[in-house]
């Protein structure tokens, strides 16, 4: 099996190039593309690079373009190609060293719709806030997502707007605070969305919801901060 | 040399669950935290925990946090400190609530309280009222549900994070008090010297020195080295969990959760061979004895598959509501890897190296101990462990299901808390020499100088097949003195490797280089404790001394780079209720 991956370091100041890896995927720790790079590092070329960590598709680090479309080497099968595999970096960032992207603004673009629960409660430690079930089913869909980048990188909105537009990930997370009933500032998140860019760049494209390894919907959970913000008339 | 200096109040190592907690608590207060960790936090392992956080609530059932501290000193084979096991029980409630507050997102029951499901080794009354429903849920993501929420609370308040920053080793003053940290920017491989008055280490666990575990790959025990390179102790290494249900092949964890919503092993007769070993329990007793139940299955030739090399976890009947409503995760996770649907199909599953119970020693506020020279404890001036990187000793020979999240929360909280109160006192900062930052940097350099041959790709697989092979759910005398002195061997070898790209941008190599020094620490430290406890004790399961000697064993055992051994007494003196004595453990 050959994969072709993308050999690149900011510091060099050469253009990237395509190198080749002949392997045998029985020979390799384990059915997935990241056991596939895991045997390229250890036995061919120590010095190609690509993030990892829990290689069960939880923690979000291993996200990579490839053959075209997003995703997580750790959860892909190398019986899902016949025989050629190409391995770029996460489109649209800024690329650090090889499959190593640069994710400082899309980290602070999370960080710009304030994804921490907002109230006002004081702790009681001898009840504890109740929240109704049907209130809690509001936000699955939306608390699972494990920040790869994944969807972020592959929207084209985001490409040509990165400082402004939120982004599929962020607004998904703003979504996941202003749906949750125990978050007292809803009014306030919603009024923070309403300019031309934050959610409103999104123009469906769904990309996003495509390439995401959870099979979340960031799409959706747009459209439903939208409608939110028709039915609070902001 | 020329490291800058940049100067914090505390530095936390580790941004899992217990770092986290730690860094709230301090940035909460006010003060400057600097979080370094060697991956962004959400990636931290902790994210991986699935079925949940013990804690008696008495959502479901009656329950009482006296009963969840008999479980876990029964569940620790009796060699858990009685006064952390406590302490830990008891703020059980108050961290979970406080935790809601945060805003995890919890499943919740139809009365809007927080679900619970049961958990292996969990009863009420003693033992003696049947099983307790214990553990606290956020469907079987409650670790991703957990981590993500400390990070954000961490946002909130602005703890300072140095992300993909790989810390080096400590930095220990002529006074022998910690007074910071050297680390390495990975993106530009630059060091500095992190300043703090206090260090707290919460680095997790070091699963990565077995072939087949449910760790993620940064679990290389880096804390676990950086304290034996300082000269410091590490407590009770020999006792490593298998988890029962490891998916065969892959090695990824399904979550006890599912035994505790009902799932059931069979072997290839379609026998439910629990119900022999472990006549009240069943599925659901302690996981040391689970462990060795399926073991002894698949020896003895009741294997499911080709190679009867695993048994099997049926979930078909619990039906497709409670798999999709409770176990999403774990469904996502069978078909992944298993290529198996549990709404149809049973998940295939074999013990799977899961848990370090040893690590620092340390007291209930998380401050390391040492041993002075007449073997009392002594207080190591401006370190902390929290987590699993700790030996705060909550779990023994054996960790309860749901216990670890607990530990992260309660133990990180009360690190944050102990510096809170007492950080006046540590003033040693001014005392720092550049020869004690020098020597902190040393690894660095001595990697970038060495010219050997030997690969350390071809070092680490080799460490993690001999663990593997000689110190795996049953032992034996004879094997695990050879692994012992292969472990030596390949320490030996270390002097022998080199790393053959020395860029400085973001390379991977040199940091598994530097994460293969602690490996085989973590390694050498379990093969030599593990050689020396002569009983079966928890996890640890000798087939030469197949019983518990209660008479010479009720101890820890301490071990040094060095292969110095001590011994210090277990902790039977909790604050508020009698302490548990030893009895028989059955389930």
């Amino acid at each position: 099996m050959l994969i072709s991956i993308y050999r690149y370091d900011y510091r060099l100041g050469n253009d990237y190039k395509m190198e080749d890896y002949t392997i045998d995927p029985d020979e390799c720790d384990g059915v997935m593309l990241l056991d596939a790079l895991n045997y390229i590092k250890a036995n061919i070329d120590p010095s190609l690079n690509y993030r990892r960590s829990c290689g069960e598709g939880v923690c979000g680090s291993d996200a990579m373009n490839i053959n075209g479309k997003n995703g997580l080497a750790c959860i892909t099968s190398l019986k899902n190609f016949k025989n050629k595999i190409i391995l770029r970096p996460l489109p649209g960032m800024p690329v650090i060293r090889d499959l190593v992207v640069d994710l400082t603004n899309f980290y602070n673009q999370y960080k710009k719709v304030k994804p921490y629960l907002q109230n006002d409660d004081s702790i009681s430690y001898e009840g504890e806030r109740l929240q109704l079930k049907t209130d809690r089913k509001k936000i699955d869909g939306l608390y699972e997502c494990i920040l790869c980048a994944c969807c972020t990188s592959a929207c084209p909105s985001y490409w040509w707007n990165p400082d402004q537009f939120l982004g599929p990930a962020a607004a998904l997370q703003s979504a996941r605070f202003v749906k949750d009933s125990r978050d007292t500032k809803t009014h306030e998140r919603l009024i923070e969305l309403d300019n031309k860019f934050n959610i409103f760049r999104c123009r469906t494209i769904m990309s996003c919801t495509y390439v995401c390894p959870k099979g979340l919907n960031p799409s959706k959970a747009i459209s439903e901060l939208r409608l939110e913000m028709l039915h609070k008339k902001i | 040399m020329n490291i800058p200096e940049h100067s914090f109040d505390i530095i936390i190592v580790g941004a899992g669950g217990a770092g986290m907690r730690a860094a709230l608590q301090l940035s909460r207060a006010g003060f400057r935290a600097a979080l370094v960790s060697k991956v962004f936090p959400t990636r931290s392992h902790t994210v991986s925990a699935q079925g949940g956080i013990t804690a008696a609530l008495g959502n479901m059932d009656d329950d009482n946090w006296i009963w969840h501290m008999f479980d876990t000193v029964k569940g620790a084979d009796y060699i858990g400190d009685q006064d952390s096991i406590e302490y830990m029980c008891r703020n059980a409630r108050e961290v979970v609530y406080e935790l809601e507050h945060m805003g995890l997102p919890f499943s919740r029951l139809d009365n809007g309280k927080i679900y619970q499901r049961p958990f292996g080794g969990q009863s009420k009354n003693f033992g003696k009222g049947g099983q307790a429903t214990r553990t606290s849920a956020a469907a079987d993501r409650t670790g991703h549900a957990l981590l993500h929420t400390l990070y954000q609370q961490n946002l909130k308040y602005d703890t300072m994070f140095f992300n993909e920053w790989y810390t080096l080793d400590l930095v220990k003053n002529d006074n022998g008090a910690i007074v910071g940290v050297v680390a390495m920017c990975i993106e530009t491989g630059e060091l500095s010297f992190l300043k703090g008055r206090a260090v707290i280490l919460a680095t997790g666990g070091a699963g990565q020195i077995y072939k087949s575990t449910t760790n993620a790959l940064i679990n290389t025990g880096d804390g676990i080295g950086m304290v034996l390179r300082a000269g410091l102790l590490v407590q009770d290494m020999e006792m490593w969990q298998f988890h029962p249900t490891g998916i065969s092949g892959s090695g990824v964890l399904v979550t006890e959760g599912c035994r505790g919503e009902g799932g059931y092993l069979v072997n290839c007769d379609g026998e439910r061979f629990m119900e022999r070993y472990a006549p009240n329990a069943k599925d659901l007793a302690s996981r040391d004895v689970v462990a060795r139940s399926i073991s002894m299955e698949i020896r003895e030739g009741r294997g499911c598959g080709k190679r009867k090399d695993h048994v099997h976890l049926k979930l078909d009947h619990l039906g497709e509501d409670v798999i999709k409503g409770f176990l999403p995760g774990i469904r996502e996770l069978s078909i992944t890897f298993a290529n198996s649907d549990p709404i149809k199909t049973p998940i295939p599953v074999v013990p799977t190296c899961h848990y370090m119970m040893g690590g620092i020693p340390t007291n209930k506020s998380g401050q390391v101990i040492t041993l002075d020279d007449n073997g009392k404890d002594v207080i190591v001036e401006g370190l902390y462990a929290v987590g699993e990187c700790a030996c705060v000793s909550v779990h023994g020979a054996n960790r309860l299901g749901g216990n670890s999240l607990l530990d992260l929360v309660v133990f990180g909280r009360a690190a944050g808390d102990h510096f809170i109160a007492n950080f006046s006192n540590f003033d040693n900062i001014s005392l720092v020499s550049d020869a004690n930052i020098e020597q902190a940097a040393g690894r660095f350099y001595d990697w970038n100088s060495k010219s050997g041959k030997m690969s350390i790709a071809d070092i680490r697989q080799n460490m993690k097949i001999v663990m593997q092979n000689n110190f795996g759910v049953f032992r034996t005398g004879d094997v695990m003195k050879d692994g012992l002195k292969i472990i030596m061997k390949l320490k030996d070898d270390l002097k022998n490797a080199c790393i053959s790209d020395k860029s400085y941008t973001y390379n991977m190599l040199r940091v598994e280089a530097f994460e293969l020094d602690n490996l085989i620490s973590v390694a050498a430290a379990v093969a030599l404790s593990a050689n020396l406890r002569t009983e079966s004790r928890g996890a640890h399961s000798r087939e030469d001394y197949p019983k518990r000697d209660d008479k010479n064993w009720i101890k820890h055992m301490l071990v040094d780079a060095s292969n110095n051994v001590y011994f210090r007494p277990v902790n039977e003196n909790p604050t508020l209720v009698p302490a548990f004595k030893p009895v028989a453990r059955t389930y």
